[in-house]
């Protein structure tokens, strides 16, 4: 990333640069993309792939050359006309570039050798121009549109807030269209289904956000609190109801389990913490990832209690104050004489998550105007200065901990009850990194910013699932939802890169003088540990 | 049958040296792989979380080159040595090029920024390194014939106490060999020349070091590029010890690298080493008398009781808490 604020640089000296970024993704691309291993019966063989690496090298070179020409590398006099053509003859070429990238993707690059990937470039010529064309208007059009260098850029968008002219009123818009969703004409199961599962992720989102964005604790095990209450709804209500309690209690399986389910997460999260607390920063979130995978690896192999890799099946459906929502004449439909139709039961789960996350939402809010919230973002902010001022700081770490596990521990009964099924498989590390990422990404300690970074994730994530027009572009062997994950990865480097203190950059001071002033993430410390 | 053998006639010390060996060998890799987390965290204080999807990427690399090279086992001891020299040669520079490459695009803009955008920046590599093996070479694990075989016996026991063999692989003596030797010349890399110099100079204080004229950006180049090598070595030694590779083994393998680099002290080389060979050996062990499923819960329980009473790893020194 070369934010060049000085002299400029001649065109030589730019081409150069975009020959040795070209260079170095070809000895990147080379082996890993250009040999495919392959498993065939005489032992392992190599599968040539070159075209693959042509298109890589070829992005890589023009994209940088654009880069450089257009974004990192530009002032203000340099507007001439001889100026402006030389660099439209240079978005020429990366048309050219664009569709000979097309081309190798179109025709079947797949085992292919360096000279015979280079003559269908040549083939490729309709595509090119049909993207030249493309690639003139866009360039073009950005010519004006990026500031001058990523600093400045950086700058603009902290000043200019996404959220700060919509502020209350767009919380307010976000909860009524919420609210309102069952029943938006445009809604069916596919929407409910994924609002749910970004409501899961939200209200997972805003309870570790108690543990990293207000006491300031790296936790990389979250996934472990889920998972502690999405079993504990599951064993209590397969197992151990049935055996304690009469039958007629059975249909309130679910809400006596849900409070259960949270406190033994919260015990959980005590038990785990109260040794590892006093370790700071990266230790913790070490050892909380080492926590995370050892309650995987038990829930794995304790097969006689936890089901083993098979999971718990059968795991019963909350329901409406003891009524269940089926087909049957007890059922809610009959009882308040509507016809059933099984989107009830997606709409009484959607309400229950919006519910929980309402609540967990609601809770932190006033947690933190508490002596105890306040003394969360103290820890945060300065730990020694906290000791002296006689915070008990093993304490209000333990509480911030466990209640953030709490609340995982809910979301992992609703996880339990809306599954029906549950196995170690869904509580990967990978879950945890989500969560982070969710966090993070939003704006650590903003509320409303794991809102939107969990519709932005989540949703972007399921979108995968919708592109398959892409095969019409890529040929019928292209399927989108392969690159969902790496796309995500990059998601993740380039928000960061992007905005490190997240989308939402804004924070609400919890404690003010007179008037409540909004500061910049800069100016706290989240995250320290 | 383990437990069957040790009933009979006493304790099984031989049974015991060969897993000391097998943790030894196990240890050994981790220990390479450990160093490379240590010396990132000692320099710029980060988890470079992508580290282990590095190793992996060696162990592929490694993998690719020696299938071109059509290397088998048939082809002599000797040559296949100079083969596999080769072949390290080539996994070094690659897998140096790709953690060069992610500092460069992952890290290097986030420096100077709040501390956990790198992490997030790092665990988002770590996907990407990941997912683009798996797009680029399937998730069907790679299994190939061992290159290197034989062994020398070093111990038997006698068939009426159950008859046990204890084995010294040349592939486990090759791996620690490497493994001796590396230390030593990393060792003496950062204790005498002027590079290490300016490493240890930008571990203790970045501004000064800069202030001083070390050029602080080439210095942290330069340390990822040393970490990738040597997990590109611990991706050979691993690729050729177990025989079988897929895009998932950098996850496990990074999470217990960095156990080890913590348990050790991270920021300390020999630390990094030390702890390497204590969570190999007692994964081995643990696998080898206790219930093998439980075995990386063994090595993470020992780095949680390590941190508890030790909170700055077996040779770390503490850290002044600055005011």
């Amino acid at each position: 990333m070369a934010e060049t604020n000085g002299a400029r640089k001649s065109l030589g000296a730019i081409l150069v640069d975009c020959a040795i970024a070209a260079l170095i993704t070809f000895v990147i691309a080379a082996p890993i993309m250009g040999l495919r291993t392959v498993n065939s019966p005489g032992g392992m063989t190599l599968q040539q792939h070159w075209g693959k690496v042509l298109t890589a090298v070829a992005v890589v070179f023009f994209g940088r050359l654009v880069l450089q020409l257009f974004v990192w590398n530009r002032s203000a006099e340099s507007r001439g006309l001889g100026q402006l053509v030389l660099r439209l003859a240079v978005a020429a070429l990366i048309g050219f570039a664009v569709g000979t990238a097309v081309c190798f993707l179109t025709l079947g690059a797949d085992n292919m050798s360096l000279a015979a990937a280079m003559e269908n470039a040549l083939l490729a010529m309709p595509w090119n121009v049909a993207t030249l064309l493309f690639a003139l208007a866009v360039f073009s059009l950005s010519y004006g549109f990026f500031p001058r260098n990523a600093a400045a850029a950086r700058e603009g968008a902290d000043a200019a807030n996404m959220l700060e002219p919509l502020g209350d009123l767009f919380k307010l818009a976000l909860l009524v269209v919420a609210l309102a969703l069952p029943f938006l004409p445009w809604s069916d199961r596919y929407i409910l289904d994924l609002a749910i599962l970004i409501l899961t992720y939200i209200m997972l989102g805003w309870g570790l956000n108690v543990v990293v964005g207000l006491a300031g604790l790296l936790d990389l095990g979250y996934v472990a609190f889920y998972a502690v209450g999405a079993y504990s709804y599951a064993l209590l209500a397969t197992i151990y109801f049935p055996l304690w309690f009469p039958d007629w209690l059975m249909p309130y399986a679910f809400w006596i389990a849900l409070p259960l389910a949270g406190l033994l997460a919260a015990l959980w999260g005590i038990m785990l913490g109260f040794p590892v607390l006093r370790l700071r920063g990266d230790y913790l979130a070490i050892v909380t990832l080492a926590f995370g995978e050892i309650i995987r690896v038990v829930l794995t192999n304790w097969a006689d209690f936890t089901g083993g890799p098979n999971g718990i099946s059968g795991i019963p459906r909350p329901t409406f104050f003891g009524i269940p929502l089926d087909s049957s004449d007890e059922g809610l439909a009959a009882r308040i004489g509507i016809p059933f139709a099984s989107i009830q039961r997606i709409i009484f789960l959607y309400y229950i998550i919006l519910g929980l996350a309402l609540i967990t939402n609601m809770v932190t809010i006033r947690l933190r105007s508490l002596p105890i919230g306040r003394a969360w973002e103290a820890l945060r902010e300065d730990e020694i200065a906290c000791r002296s001022l006689g915070i008990n700081t093993t304490n209000t770490k333990l509480t911030a901990f466990a209640i953030g596990a709490m609340f995982g521990g809910f979301a992992g009964s609703f996880f339990a009850t809306r599954q029906g099924f549950i196995s170690p498989e869904s509580f990967v590390f990978m879950e945890s990194a989500l969560i982070l990422a969710i966090v993070v990404l939003g704006g650590l300690g903003s509320q409303i910013g794991v809102v939107i970074s969990a519709i932005v994730m989540i949703g972007g994530f399921e979108a995968f699932r919708n592109l398959d027009f892409l095969r019409a572009v890529f040929g019928n062997e292209f399927d989108p939802a392969q690159y969902r994950m790496i796309v995500f990865g990059l998601a993740m480097v380039s928000i960061m890169i992007w905005r490190p203190r997240g989308l939402v950059t804004r924070r609400e001071p919890s404690i003010y003088l007179k008037e409540r002033k909004a500061v910049s993430g800069e100016l706290v410390a989240e995250g320290r540990g | 049958m383990e437990s069957v053998l040790r009933e009979i006639g006493g304790v099984n010390w031989e049974y015991f040296t060969q897993q000391l060996i097998n943790g030894v060998t196990l240890g050994s890799i981790y220990g390479l792989i450990a160093i490379g987390y240590t010396m990132v965290y000692g320099i710029i204080g980060m988890i470079n979380f992508a580290h282990g999807d590095i190793f992996m990427i060696g162990a592929f690399i490694a993998l690719i080159t020696i299938i071109a090279l059509g290397l088998t086992a048939s082809a002599g001891l000797p040559v296949l040595l100079l083969a596999l020299l080769l072949v390290l040669a080539i996994a070094m520079i690659i897998t140096s090029v790709y953690n060069w490459t992610v500092e460069r695009v992952a890290y290097r803009p986030l420096r100077g920024s709040f501390r956990l955008a790198p992490l997030i920046s790092a665990i988002g590599m770590s996907i990407v390194l990941q997912e683009f093996v798996r797009i680029n070479q399937g998730a069907r694990p790679k299994p190939m014939p061992p290159l290197i075989v034989g062994n020398f016996q070093l111990m038997e026991r006698s068939a009426e106490q159950g008859g046990f063999v204890v084995s010294l692989s040349y592939i486990q003596i090759m791996i620690i060999v490497t493994t001796v030797l590396l230390m030593a010349v990393f060792s003496v890399i950062i204790a005498r020349t002027s590079l290490g110099r300016a490493q240890r100079a930008c571990e203790q204080d970045r501004r000064m070091a800069s202030l001083l004229g070390v050029d602080v950006d080439r210095t942290i180049s330069i340390t990822f590029i040393m970490g990738a090598a040597l997990a590109a070595v611990a991706g050979l030694m691993f690729q050729l010890y177990y025989g079988v590779i897929d895009f998932y083994i950098g996850f496990l393998a990074g999470v217990k690298a960095f156990t080890a680099a913590v348990l050790g002290g991270i920021g300390s080389l020999p630390g990094a080493m030390l702890g390497g060979l204590i969570i190999g050996l007692i994964e081995t062990l643990w696998g080898a008398y206790f219930p093998i499923e439980y075995k990386d819960v063994a090595a993470f329980a020992m780095l949680a009781l390590v941190l508890i009473f030790l909170p700055h790893g077996l040779l770390g020194k503490p850290e002044v808490e600055k005011v």
